[in-house]
């Protein structure tokens, strides 16, 4: 095993990219996302990496171009933030309907407006029904392993659906951390290559896209919906897989300190280990508190929620968007909403914190948990949802 | 040019590759030209299209009138889509994972597709130098949704979102001058061409394809339907459209200007009278349009090279 190498995230992540051997890069700059499309222009400009880079006009047509070059069956990458997967929106529908195994990172950034280029959700939430797998990591390492996962669950041919690897824009894109590359040979053993399930190609005319009357449409979003729960089978044997090569395996829902907990925070990306200290600091002051960590977004892990959340009073659910005039968070939302059948369904209290990259600590995260383990519950149930630290 | 067209069409490819039982309207000629641009190129072709017309027309699924693989995305990005076919074809042939067969990628889309929409994605992949053919199909306004007017409607013209009423006589703009923007991205080829022209069309869709780099050619597609003219008539209007220069066929090859039909004008009247889009016009809106088509084909032969 190779040692860990002190660097940034972003410039681990495209490196990772570049061990896949990617076909075609189409990219728009944006804040934070520019480091891992800038190094990835390096790799192909140095001739580290036989890649077509392809420097789009705008996110709409990186997409588009990613699209047309996945369609002729070419391993491909792009990258954005915010705005501009805002503006790919229509983009990413398309390609998870069409079947396009199109691999994105987002390093998620508020959307505006007011404009802030700085860390928080709400740019994903923007495409959680688009149809395409989402998973979201913790730290440098966990996007690095998980590049080489994403390409290899979208062109499996049970999935062939776009992938998106979520970290967090700056906290966690630009952050220098320890990462344990991998070796090209153990790329080359987990990532077999890229062999889609159509291509287009004169020997073999096939029409891509074509019109959906209403007398198939609803059999097409059927489909479309049925392959991506099923994906997750294929995903869960990629982690199992990735284990076995680098000994890191990673799983839907993570948990921390679970045992004998009766309340838990649950949280999605680089927060997590920002609340796994606050959560250290409660358990020894003797508090039963434990974590949950969602790192599959879509498919939504709902058989292994239920598993990890047993024995639980109360789900602190940590959200970094809001759905305005709506049930307050969207993770809060989705998660009440899967436990809503189970027997002694935790009680789910809902925080909205840390928009647009606002400083949260530890300190932050033992005042939520004080104050919602001490709320009655007629309290708890008057208040969805709470957004933390907003001055009146 | 008659004699020649008679003896040159036995040298067409008798293959379709935009085959019959489409649902285009009776008398379409964008569909004539989707027919003889999918003939020029031949079966060596991925085509990528933008909605519209042509894209409703022929894919509804399960039936497709594609005999050339074929992609449909989005309206505004089928410029974008076939860069990315093209990049995915060249990074694929040069690693030796698919061989080398030279195959040509047409990006298409109407006009509303091209000159107001798609316009961002098509002047991005222009200015890149993809490898590709771009194809307007122009008719002159949205025809798809129902005739509203587009950036490519000419002056004059009623449209359901321009129409005469009145204080208003119809489209108040001139139509976008897209091969002149073509040719300001210095591209190798830009042309312009008709399907009342089959054989002019033909030849320049295959040396557009022939051109190494972006290659785009604007065909004026007649629409019986928004134009309002009796279906028989669509390859008569076409002709006129040329031959009173209010659509003057040329090309233009590494920037320089060739005029592909110069003769002697028709008076535009005879191009605006059959049509019902046309109807409202005054012989003073005539009288404007003549001076503007007189004027504009006139700068046309000083950029062919004509004297003063």
């Amino acid at each position: 095993m190779a040692e860990k190498t002190g660097i940034e995230v972003s410039i681990a992540a495209a490196d990772a990219v570049g061990m896949t051997n990617v076909d075609v890069v189409a990219a728009y700059p944006i804040t934070p996302q520019t480091h891992i499309v800038e190094h990835l222009a390096e790799l192909v400009a140095s001739g580290e990496l036989d890649a077509e880079y392809i420097p789009v006009e705008s996110e709409h047509s990186a997409m588009s171009v990613c699209c047309g070059s996945s369609a002729a069956g070419a391993r491909t990458f792009t990258c954005t933030s915010s705005q501009g997967l805002a503006l790919m929106n229509e983009i990413v529908f398309l390609a998870a309907s069409m079947s396009l195994p199109i691999v994105m990172m987002l390093a998620n950034r508020s959307l505006s407006g007011p404009l802030s280029i700085w860390n928080d959700h709400s740019d994903v939430m923007s495409i959680r029904d688009s149809g395409c797998i989402q998973m979201f990591a913790e730290n440098g390492q966990e996007v690095f392993d998980n590049t080489f996962f994403c390409f290899k669950v979208a062109e499996n041919k049970k999935v062939s659906l776009p992938v998106i690897l979520n970290m967090d824009g700056f906290s966690l894109s630009h952050m220098i951390e320890p990462i344990e590359y991998w070796t090209q040979e153990m790329v080359d053993a987990y990532l077999p290559d890229f062999e889609p399930v159509h291509r287009l190609h004169p020997d073999k005319p096939v029409t891509m896209g074509a019109l959906g009357m209403p007398d198939v449409f609803t059999e097409a979003k059927k489909l479309q919906n049925e392959t991506l729960i099923n994906s997750k089978s294929v995903i869960l044997d990629a982690w199992k897989e990735m284990g076995e090569v680098c000994g890191r395996e990673y799983h839907p829902v993570e948990t921390y300190k679970i045992e004998g907990a009766k309340v838990a925070f649950l949280s999605m990306g680089s927060m997590g280990e920002v609340v796994s200290l606050a959560v250290d600091a409660l358990r020894e002051k003797g508090e039963a508190v434990g974590q949950l960590k969602l790192r599959l977004w879509r498919p939504f892990p709902f058989e292994e929620l239920a598993e990890a959340v047993k024995g639980l009073d109360q789900i602190i659910v940590l959200d970094r968007a809001i759905s305005f005039g709506g049930p307050g968070g969207p993770v809060a939302s989705e998660i009440r909403n899967a436990l809503y059948h189970q027997d002694n369904m935790p009680f789910v209290t809902n925080y909205v914190c840390s928009l647009a990259g606002r400083d949260i600590t530890a300190n932050d995260f033992i005042k939520i948990y004080e104050e919602s383990s001490s709320a009655s519950e007629e309290m708890l149930k008057r208040n969805d949802y709470t957004i933390y630290g907003a001055r009146e | 040019m008659e004699p020649l067209n008679i003896y040159a069409s036995r040298l067409v490819n008798k293959q379709e590759y935009f085959t019959p039982g489409h649902k285009a309207c009776q008398g379409c000629a964008e569909a004539l030209a989707v027919r003889l641009v999918a003939k020029a190129l031949g079966p060596n072709t991925v085509v990528a299209s933008a909605t519209g017309c042509m894209e409703v027309v022929s894919s509804a699924y399960p039936h497709t009138s594609w005999g050339v693989p074929w992609i449909h995305v989005a309206f505004e990005n089928a410029a974008a889509v076939a860069s990315g076919v093209e990049a995915g074809f060249k990074a694929l042939v040069r690693k030796g994972k698919i061989p080398d067969q030279k195959t040509t990628i047409l990006g298409m889309g109407g006009d509303g597709a091209t000159a107001d929409i798609g316009f961002q994605a098509l002047s991005g992949a222009l200015e890149r130098g993809h490898d590709f053919v771009y194809v307007c199909y122009d008719n002159e306004a949205y025809m798809n949704t129902g005739i509203q007017r587009s950036s490519s409607t000419p002056y004059g013209a009623s449209t359901t979102t321009s129409p005469a009423g009145k204080v208003k006589p119809g489209q108040l703009t001139w139509k976008k001058n897209m091969a002149a923007i073509a040719v300001a991205h210095e591209i190798p080829y830009v042309a312009t061409a008709c399907a009342s022209y089959p054989m002019d069309l033909i030849e320049k869709v295959e040396k557009a394809a022939a051109m190494e780099g972006p290659a785009y050619v604007h065909i004026l597609s007649v629409c019986p339907t928004g134009w309002r003219i009796p279906t028989k008539k669509a390859i008569w209007i076409g002709r006129l459209a040329v031959e009173t220069g209010v659509f003057p066929l040329f090309e233009v090859v590494n920037g320089r200007y060739k005029l592909s039909f110069d003769q002697e004008l028709r008076p535009v009247k005879e191009y605006l009278k059959p049509q019902g889009r046309f109807r409202h016009l005054t012989d003073e809106m005539i009288d404007t349009i003549q001076k503007r088509t007189n004027s504009d084909f006139e700068k046309l032969r000083i950029k062919a090279g004509a004297k003063t």
